[in-house]
């Protein structure tokens, strides 16, 4: 019951929202759902109800390991939201509060969703609530990355659900089958037909893997996070690319039990291993502070694959790391956000010196950037730690290198750029900005604490999250 | 029935070939609209003919026959812009590369394990080549409305494969998947109005701003 109403609460609220009258009390809607939802998602954690095997929906044990992570980070861009809505009060915000409270419940959907197709729509439905809130600027570079987004976006969604029918196509034998639930899917096993089990593994991992931003399907994401608010950007690196990824964790499993998971494990491992050399090269590159957060998006993407990939202590690694990189992106993605709106209309490329403006957001933006490069004593330290000790301790010496060797490229190309942002003397065309976004306590204190989670999480990670990610690796590697 | 099923396939097959060969939007838009139609049918043919087979083959045929394709006429009139399609890849390769396309599915789906009760119909076959129509025009035409079109019979190629799992997908999940394809053009057709008063073109090539 209470896991229905993660989907049924945001959606109820999205439909309130759209009705609701005033301009300026709607953003209240956000908080007041983002606590809903994460004190629901919370009970849920510490107390996991039993889901029957046959169930279309249900909170499992794969849900229960990332669900409450986009929760807290929802709640988080939520209170973020309502300063955010406010100075921008020219703009129409019922279009954009609604989109956003139709996305989590479309990502509590899919999360939850044991039944292949039920997760297609839900992923589908995801996408699509994203687009209004991409092209809230209203730029013409805002509808170009809306338009790139859109087709890039809508092209692999469609591979997925090819591959989610030649999944289904594998499951018809002679004496039926065509079951599309997870569950009676990697019960028949062998019995599923492997070439069509394969060819939709390999669909649906371009397809899943375009929503998650894996390289090279990850064109639509610099230009995405680029132009898009920062709270927006935040959500989607940390929560529905998070959603993909559990979509092809629930997938991985059906090849395990089909006896292709040694494949399946070589593709992902190939493309994680891909997009983390391509988002470090990138990164060496760029020129813009937002786009570098999607190129680093695509570089933590790479690394739950490489996770999911080695499998044991590296899902268990992985799945730490998807709170991990949620919650410091989180971080990252909002303070960028205020500098930005601090910088005012000026190009970001030619914005410096913002640390003499916007003091709390420049400092949380810098330590958010050690964070995610992964210093201690920040959780993506601890998280990658874990995957690297795992990938040495199943032998794969190389694995843990080329690992290594693409965070510290990645490194170089962040801290480059954070230092080119914050230090020296602001330039003159950001002088010139009339009005800038004010550093209140409304839009500082929400990066703030989610940075402040980030250590927190890193050096005590609590014994019921600890707790949830074993019974998730367990739940991925037997197979029923 | 089988003959039929084939036949009505064939059609498509026909109707890919038109879709590349249009020069004008109109004309593309049309095609892709009596593709949807005549695939929304096919599960009449396939079915046991029971009320949800019949709802949902109705829906299939209004919502990609007519809602759909009066999306994109609203869209290009309010948009006066030139009906021409400006191929990036030509009609003539176009053609060729569909016609490739066709003889390649049917060799390719004959080397597939199909089930046995499968073997004999085009329903693999149709919706490779579909399929790759798709993708031909999503990479090879220019602007926004084609790509769109380009979309639909990517789709279409993607429901044709469906259709071999119609016994097993419950009808809640097609009308879901159906759901959210309307949705998406709808969404799409919004954005291609904004481009269009944005940029004054729905020419995508013009959309180069953002780049590393």
């Amino acid at each position: 019951m209470t896991a229905l109403a993660l989907i049924w609460g945001p959606i109820l609220a999205a439909a309130a929202a759209a009705v609701w009258p005033v301009n300026r009390t709607r953003p209240w809607l956000l908080p007041a759902t983002g606590v809903v939802h994460c004190g629901l998602a919370i009970a849920l954690l510490v107390a996991p109800p039993v889901v029957p095997r046959d169930a279309w929906i249900g909170f499992d044990a794969i849900a229960r390991a990332i669900l409450p992570a986009v929760s807290l980070l929802f709640l988080m861009c939520a209170a973020y939201g309502v300063p955010y809505l406010a100075a921008r009060g020219e703009r129409g915000n019922r279009v954009f509060v609604a989109a956003i409270l139709a996305l989590l419940g479309l990502m509590s959907l899919a999360l939850q969703a044991r039944h292949l197709g039920l997760l297609w729509i839900a992923l589908e439905g995801g996408t699509l609530a994203t687009v209004p809130l991409l092209h809230f600027n209203r730029s013409p570079r805002a509808y170009e990355a809306t338009w790139k987004y859109l087709l890039v976006g809508g092209t692999g969604i469609a591979l997925s659900l090819l591959g989610t029918f030649f999944l289904g196509y594998a499951s018809l034998t002679d004496q039926g089958g065509g079951d599309l639930r997870f569950a009676a899917l990697a019960a028949q096993g062998a019995a599923l037909s492997r070439p069509w089990a394969r060819a939709g593994w390999v669909l649906l991992l371009v397809g899943y893997g375009t929503k998650m931003g894996l390289a090279p399907m990850h064109t639509w994401k610099p230009d995405a996070y680029g132009e898009a608010p920062g709270m927006v950007g935040g959500l989607m690196a940390g929560g529905l690319t998070t959603v993909a990824f559990a979509a092809l964790l629930r997938v991985q499993q059906v090849l395990e039990a089909a006896g292709e998971g040694a494949m399946a494990a070589r593709s992902w491992m190939a493309l994680g291993l891909f997009s983390m050399l391509v988002a470090a090269l990138f990164l060496l590159g760029t020129r813009h502070f937002k786009r570098m957060l999607a190129y680093s998006s695509v570089e933590h993407m790479g690394v739950l694959s490489v996770g999911a990939a080695l499998g044991g202590a590296g899902l268990w690694a992985a799945l730490f790391h998807v709170w991990t990189n949620g919650i410091t992106k989180g971080s990252l993605f909002l303070s960028a956000g205020n500098l930005r709106r601090g910088a005012g209309g000026v190009d970001v490329e030619q914005a410096s010196g913002l640390a003499a403006l916007m003091p709390w957001s420049t400092r949380i933006f810098v330590a958010g950037v050690f964070a995610v490069t992964a210093c201690p004593p920040f959780a993506p330290f601890f998280s990658e730690l874990r995957l690297v000790r795992a990938a040495f301790a199943s032998g794969r010496g190389l694995v843990a290198a080329a690992f290594l060797g693409c965070l510290l490229l990645a490194f170089f190309g962040l801290t480059r750029l954070v230092f080119a942002v914050a230090d020296g003397r602001p330039s003159r065309q950001v002088r010139a900005v009339p009005v800038r976004l004010r550093e209140t306590p409304g839009v500082v204190i929400p990066p703030l604490l989610l940075l402040a989670l980030s250590v927190y999480l890193g050096l005590f990670p609590p014994d019921l999250l600890m707790e949830a990610w074993s019974a998730a690796v367990s739940s991925l590697s037997v197979v029923p | 029935m089988s003959p039929w099923l084939n036949l009505m396939i064939g059609l498509a097959l026909g109707l890919n070939l038109l879709a590349l060969a249009s020069g004008r939007l109109p004309s593309l838009i049309r095609s892709a609209a009596a593709q949807g139609m005549v695939l929304g049918c096919l599960p009449l043919l396939l079915g046991h003919g029971g009320w949800q087979t019949l709802a949902f083959a109705g829906c299939t045929v209004a919502v990609k026959g007519f809602l759909i394709p009066a999306l994109l006429r609203r869209a290009l009139r309010a948009s006066h812009i030139d009906r021409e399609v400006e191929p990036i890849i030509g009609y003539v390769p176009s053609l060729l590369l569909g016609a490739a396309a066709t003889v390649a599915s049917v060799a390719l789906s004959d080397a597939l394990p199909l089930r046995p009760e499968h073997a004999g119909s085009l329903l693999a076959a149709g919706s490779f080549a579909t399929l790759f129509t798709g993708l031909l025009l999503l990479i090879g035409r220019a602007k926004a409305i084609s790509q769109v079109c380009g979309y639909l019979i990517l789709e279409n190629g993607i429901y044709l494969f469906g259709l071999l799992l119609i016994r097993a997908m419950p009808v809640i999940v097609e009308a879901g998947i159906l759901l959210d394809l309307t949705v998406a053009v709808f969404v799409i057709g919004i954005i291609v109005d904004r481009i269009q008063r944005e940029f004054d073109t729905l020419d995508t090539r013009k959309l180069s701003a953002l780049k590393e």
